[in-house]
């Protein structure tokens, strides 16, 4: 196995490149699924207790960003915002269009959570007296939160495999670093496969903890 | 700032993107009919008894769920000739695409034979059909019929995937727009067509979707 160890010895040559990358990688997922997740919340309350106007802008922003594809997203955010005056270096751009992608769909989780509680919950919270705040908080927002963790969970791993985009626009992730090291070594074959490895490594690990958490939010029957 | 808006460059360029999108929606047509195939089989295999049919299948879906698609395009456009595969951008997009829709849709599919009452299975049985024929002609139609509501997300996301092609340079529309980005630097009227186009064929494919699903719903 001539070929195994010179592989090992170019993943050794390389390991600083490969922990570089993979900690943009992390990054980029970590930070637009935070910030995703912040305004997918608001968007799906917007869209669920929101004014109609509300209701027609935040529905039209959802559609608009789900029926386009993520990479044109990216793609979009990169050269518009640069154009309009904005500066953001590609890394910037890229983590804002994710999490826009991210925003809408969080927000259509939220939406399905909260418009799966039956109607009978908030008529009861308002006959004991609580106020809308406090049914908010009290009765509806725990049951949602139950209903889309799991959801919620994919997402991050959605986020993980979509941060391979920002590749393209010229940010030194894990996929980009691959390539690099790709055109010094030519080991495309290995390389393409290691990364692919490490990239399933993280979103399996993922897919367990969602696993995990739907097992721990199922409503016992 | 200084930027107008001038939509005339697009629109000379209109008919490429528009060559674009009919490329895009040819690669997401054949790749999910390809898929579809793979997805029934795997669907199938998931849900047999014996282990050793059940598990590859599994294996293969969860590998291929967690997996990132651009992965795997570079990998089977620039690797895979390093093992003597060597395939046109199209024919690799389209092999990629193909395999990773099949991994999707083997999970909606697996949902859909979940949900067939075992009767008709035992019904079949009982005037005379092979297995593989009461497969064929009562649980594989009747899957399809019941599952359209949830295919039809799976195929809209299948068909956005198809900007990936962009990445080995096919010229669909994603690729097409970005040259149009670059030869008129009408940026943002380029992206604002671009991903109109994206989003009216995507609820083009939604309304389609919802005609099929009312078609086709099973009776109750």
């Amino acid at each position: 196995m001539m070929d195994f160890s010179a592989f090992l010895d170019q993943i050794w040559i390389a390991r600083f490149v490969i922990l570089k990358g993979l900690g943009i990688t992390i990054s980029i997922s970590a930070l637009s699924i935070v910030a995703g997740s912040l305004l997918g919340v608001l968007v799906g309350l917007s869209l669920v207790y929101g004014n109609r106007v509300l209701r027609l802008v935040v529905r039209a922003y959802t559609d608009f960003i789900r029926g386009t594809p993520v990479l044109v997203l990216v793609l979009a955010s990169y050269y518009v915002l640069s154009t309009i005056g904005i500066e953001l270096g590609p890394f910037q751009a890229g983590v804002l269009a994710l999490a826009i992608f991210c925003s809408s769909h969080v927000g259509e989780i939220v939406r399905g959570g909260l418009q799966a509680i039956p109607k009978g919950q908030t008529e009861a919270a308002k006959a004991i007296g609580l106020t809308f705040g406090q049914t908010f908080a009290y009765v509806l927002w725990p049951q949602a939160l139950r209903q889309f963790l799991p959801a919620w969970v994919n997402t991050a791993a959605e986020m993980v495999k979509a941060s391979t985009l920002l590749s393209v626009i010229g940010v030194a992730e894990l996929l980009l670093r691959t390539q690099e090291i790709i055109s010094r070594n030519f080991m495309s074959l290995q390389f393409y496969f290691f990364a692919g490895l490490l990239y399933f490594v993280i979103n399996y690990g993922i897919e367990r903890f969602g696993k995990y958490v739907e097992r721990k939010t199922a409503v016992p029957s | 700032m200084g930027y107008t808006l001038n939509f005339a460059a697009v629109w000379r360029s209109f008919d490429q993107l528009l060559e674009g999108l009919a490329l895009s929606l040819g690669l997401a047509f054949i790749s999910i009919l390809i898929g579809a195939v793979i997805g029934l089989l795997v669907a199938f295999a998931l849900i047999a008894k014996s282990s050793w049919v059940q598990r590859p299948a599994a294996a293969y879906v969860t590998i291929i769920r967690n997996l990132p698609i651009l992965v795997l395009v570079l990998f089977a456009y620039f690797a895979l000739p390093q093992m003597g595969v060597r395939l046109g951008k199209i024919e690799s997009f389209v092999a990629v695409l193909s395999i990773y829709s099949g991994a999707y849709l083997a999970e909606v599919f697996r949902a859909g034979l979940l949900s067939i009452p075992k009767g008709l299975t035992e019904a079949g049985l009982a005037i005379g059909l092979t297995p593989l024929q009461i497969r064929v002609s009562i649980i594989a139609p009747l899957m399809f019929r019941n599952v359209l509501p949830s295919l039809s997300s799976t195929v809209i996301s299948l068909f956005k995937d198809t900007s990936l092609a962009a990445a080995i340079a096919v010229p669909e529309l994603t690729f097409e727009a970005r040259k149009i980005n670059v030869e008129t630097f009408r940026v943002i009227e380029t992206w604002i067509v671009a991903s109109g186009l994206y989003v009216a064929t995507c609820s083009v494919l939604a309304a389609l979707m919802r005609v099929a699903e009312r078609r086709l719903a099973v009776p109750r």
